[in-house]
């Protein structure tokens, strides 16, 4: 009992290697080119002695390297499997396809446990146990769409995705720059600027602050995403008005952040301030700026987000021919649902380099605050 | 049964070391101490000299490295696991959420006392610690003086004859402390708890024990341990005393001697 | 003290709410006024100044409808019109509203359940967690449209795909907001627990799952707008004939700017109706758990 608890995922992996076992072969009989006994004996063998490996006292670092390569050599050589006998595996290659996953699962329970000493283990770490996690859901959806035949129009497999992303390189970058480079950049940078200095009027003036706080966190929880429709009849198809709904949405969460980052300084830095007779330009720039800079940043982090939606959602209303939202909106009109999800991808890596790029800017600036000292 | 003092806590060669990334920490080091049933024990020393660490072995929520610690006979984790003594943090630690009642509820809940019997003991706990007729109160809505009390309160309402208080009245100010002092002096008697206490208020360790352990930091070890001749019926006054001067100057001589060995 | 704070409060919000409004009737009446001349011209009409700021606040289809057009329009299509009516904003809110609940139900408990995971699996914290912050980053609402398309393609129509895209929008509220919520007890509370032996169920019941609940309802105030936002974008793909984003496509579609400003007003209410509601559920549970009044 002990012995199975030690490792529950490698006693899975067993038992779906005995019911594969059972239920050979991996392929139906009908498939043109089905395995050849020995990659079926080698990816068997892995898993099982993988499994059973899992189950000793090995040093954990060793454990995890040979769960790590054995559960994704033998993944890989059933996913090689697949090329030209798409929809024709059975249920033995979906049970070999679990039992490979619950490995990379007990590999990854090995990790989290691990404690390295070095800083640079910890980043490893930190990377790669998230990186397992990400690659096995890639490693899922394509033995699923491409194994068990999902209609390409539902889901595309990842590698077909993949290729098409590489093929359309000048459709992707022509609609990246038409909604990134001009509608969504000019749109954070005037809505976000704008925010802040409505935020720091606000500030000043103590009526504008009560009235337009209430109105800012109102709005907020709207579907502002609505006015879209607006701005196209206003500013035309071309990005002027995708940047104007961007500009609208990034708005208010800077104003209603800035305005609340505003009031963070504490009453006694602030009395401090006051003692050396500083001035109000004195004290924001000195005390409250540098206090509301998490705040800042939370609603740059917030808009970059915001941003993207905007100006993509902007596009389904009406477009030049170029534009994310347009070709998401036209090419799945069309069917061409590898295209959206390259689209998609695209959009996916440039949300994260945004933020990532907000975020690191943070962490310039904001060293000193309690959520990035870290330990 | 014999007269004799039976131990409730009994460590020897007790060690415990912390692993961290500036090298190990010598949280305690060849401690040897035994609590005798009955006993009011004050623990003192500077902050560092593993004061609260030694408690918090006794309640196992640490583990020794090395040496042997028994608690009512038995280790540290069986006895928690019997719902042997209570404890009393730095904080009052009331779950805002819950009525101070229900507060005082949460460990009879989880120990699985029945409702009547519950009931019962809520009220005679908080009559224990003069809070009667706060029962419905919320936390936020007593006084930091009377959410410690409430929390002694909830420690008190098990069958625990261990009373394990890290540092109970440090937040409260000099006036609150006196006053919660002399409260749980009465307790003491009237309960017969044995009580282990973590302070580093000279007077407050003077007053308040019949045994007084001096620690002092780097390794965190014993320096020395006082038997108070104190009687144990001791109005404040007590505190203006020669013979209570006298044993406060030898804690203060033992806290001293701790410091000049490091140096 | 009381009608102090009373007046402190709402006049400056009606000064701005009335400055906007001022500023949007001269906007109207700047933008529509070209159009208006134009067609003054063409029939050969010639008004007086106070004629003409008239007829600007009364086109069809202006540029910028009048605040008092919206409201009409709004006024009209809420009361006036039986709520089955395909006119019916009442109709068309519904239809929203309906698969904005169900998608916010399915989200929060899908949010809730993973939470727990994490909380609970140090593997699935470590590989998950990571992903779903990343995750908040990508403009998931991208995907709507396909949403809707895929899963017409294989028959499932009307409430699910879109239900099934505020699913997706407010799961990762819940789920980042209730990690958070069920890791906020203190070391001192766990502690506490610790030394009553309470069992790892007992933990969770009496004093996670307490904890996180003022987390849990932020996090739903974020959900539910998020929601409402997933369901409007999920019926602009053609395809829906009802609810509020379709409504907005449709009028969109034949320039009739009056039901534009109509539907994100409706939008708008219904916004601010659920958050209200969400709102008032978290003070009712805030104040049977004993929290301080403000």
């Amino acid at each position: 009992m002990t012995l199975i608890l030690r490792s529950w995922q490698g006693a899975a992996a067993v038992v779906l290697c005995l019911a594969a076992l059972a239920s050979l072969p991996l392929m139906a009989a009908d498939a043109p080119s089905p395995f050849g006994t020995g990659t079926v004996v080698l990816v068997f063998l892995m898993i099982a002695g993988a499994a059973a490996i899992s189950f000793t006292k090995l040093s954990q670092p060793l454990l995890a390297t040979i769960l790590f390569v054995a559960a994704h050599l033998a993944v890989w050589l059933l996913l090689a499997g697949i090329a030209g006998n798409e929809g024709k595996a059975t249920l033995a290659f979906f049970l070999m396809l679990a039992a490979s996953w619950l490995l990379a699962w007990r590999c990854v329970a090995v990790l989290s446990h691990l404690r390295p000493k070095s800083g640079a283990g910890d980043t490893f770490l930190r990377l790669l146990i998230p990186a397992i996690f990400g690659v096995w859901i890639l490693i899922l959806w394509e033995a699923a769409t491409r194994g068990a035949g999902i209609p390409f129009i539902i889901l595309p497999p990842p590698s077909a995705i993949g290729a098409r992303l590489a093929g359309s390189v000048p459709i992707l970058w022509a609609d990246v720059q038409q909604t990134i480079f001009k509608a969504v950049l000019f749109g954070y940078v005037v809505g976000c600027a704008s925010g802040f200095v409505v935020a720091i009027l606000a500030d000043r003036i103590a009526f504008l602050r009560r009235g337009l706080l209430p109105i800012g966190n109102m709005v907020s929880a709207l579907p502002i995403i609505g006015v879209a429709p607006i701005m196209v009849m206003w500013f035309g198809f071309d990005w002027q008005s995708k940047a104007a709904v961007v500009i609208i949405m990034t708005f208010f969460p800077m104003l209603v952040n800035t305005v609340a980052g505003l009031a963070a300084s504490g009453a006694m830095e602030r009395d401090l301030m006051r003692s050396y007779a500083s001035d109000y330009w004195q004290t924001l720039v000195k005390l409250r700026l540098p206090a509301a800079m998490p705040f800042i940043f939370n609603a740059l982090k917030i808009n970059s987000t915001l941003a993207l939606i905007g100006a993509i959602v902007a596009e389904f209303f009406g477009t030049p021919i170029v534009g994310m939202g347009f070709r998401i909106s036209t090419e799945i009109g069309r069917m061409n649902v590898d295209m959206v999800w390259a689209e998609i991808a695209v959009a996916a890596l440039i949300g994260s380099v945004f933020y990532g790029v907000v975020a690191l800017g943070e962490r310039a600036t904001t060293f000193w605050h309690p959520s990035n000292r870290g330990g | 049964m014999n007269n004799a003092p039976s131990s409730v806590v009994s460590a020897s060669k007790l060690g415990l070391t912390f692993e961290t990334g500036d090298g190990p920490v010598h949280a305690l080091s060849n401690v040897d101490l035994t609590v005798n049933k009955g006993d009011f024990v004050s623990f003192i020393g500077p902050s560092g000299c593993g004061k609260t660490t030694f408690l918090r072995v006794i309640a196992d929520l640490e583990k020794a490295t090395s040496g042997e610690i028994t608690v009512n006979g038995m280790t540290p984790e069986e006895a928690r696991k019997s719902r042997s003594y209570g404890y009393v943090f730095q904080a009052p630690a009331l779950y805002p959420w819950r009525t101070i009642e229900k507060n005082i509820a949460l460990p009879l809940e989880i120990m699985g006392y029945s409702s009547v019997d519950r009931k019962a003991r809520i009220e005679r706990t908080l009559d224990l610690v003069n809070l009667s007729g706060f029962g419905k109160k919320y936390p936020w809505q007593l006084s930091g003086g009377m959410q410690q009390r409430a929390s002694i309160a909830r420690a008190l309402a098990f069958d625990a004859d261990l009373l394990l208080m890290d540092e109970p009245f440090g937040a409260l100010d000099e006036i609150v402390r006196d006053h919660l002092n002399e409260q749980l002096l009465k307790l003491w008697a009237r309960t017969e708890k044995t009580i282990c206490f973590v302070t580093h208020s000279i007077p407050e360790a003077v007053y308040l024990s019949t045994k007084i352990v001096v620690m002092s930091p780097r390794p965190g070890r014993v320096t020395d341990v006082i038997e108070s001749t104190l009687p144990r019926e001791r109005p404040l006054e007590i505190r203006e005393t020669p013979e209570f001067l006298e044993i406060a100057h030898r804690v203060r001589e033992g806290l001293r001697a701790g410091h000049s060995y490091e140096e | 003290m009381k009608p102090d704070t009373l007046a402190q409060r709402i006049i400056p919000v009606l000064t701005i709410l009335i400055a906007i409004v001022a500023i949007w009737y001269v906007a109207a009446y700047f933008m529509n006024a070209p159009f208006q001349r134009d067609l003054d011209r063409r029939a050969g009409v010639t008004s007086t100044t106070m004629e003409f700021i008239g007829k600007t606040m009364a086109q069809p289809k202006p540029i910028l409808p009048a605040p008092h057009q919206v409201v009409s329009n709004v006024f009209e299509n809420t009361f006036l019109r039986s709520v089955t009516s395909n006119r019916s904003l009442v109709y068309h809110a519904w239809v929203t509203l309906s698969s904005t609940v169900l998608g916010f139900t399915m989200g929060t408990l899908t949010g809730i359940l993973i939470a727990v995971g994490i909380v609970h699996l140090k593997a699935l914290d470590r590989s998950l967690m990571p992903w779903i912050i990343a995750s908040q980053t990508v403009p998931i609402l991208a995907v709507a449209p396909m949403v809707i398309v895929v899963l017409g393609a294989i028959n499932i129509t009307g409430l699910i795909p879109k239900a099934l895209i505020s699913t997706y929008l407010s799961f990762f509220p819940v789920a980042v907001g209730m990690v958070k919520g069920l890791r906020s007890p203190e070391i001192i509370q766990l502690d506490l627990m610790r030394t009553y032996y309470a069992s790892g169920a007992q933990t969770f019941w009496k004093l996670r799952v307490p904890a996180s609940i003022p987390f849990l309802f932020t996090s739903m105030k974020v959900a539910i707008a998020a929601s409402l936002v997933g369901a409007i974008v999920g019926e602009l793909p053609t395809g829906a004939v009802a609810g509020i984003g379709s409504k907005l496509l449709a009028a969109a579609y034949y320039s009739q700017t009056i039901d534009i400003w109509a539907a994100l007003i409706a939008g708008s209410v219904l916004a601010a109706l659920l958050v209200t509601i969400v709102g008032i559920v978290a003070k009712i549970v805030d104040r049977s758990m004993g929290g301080r009044p403000a």
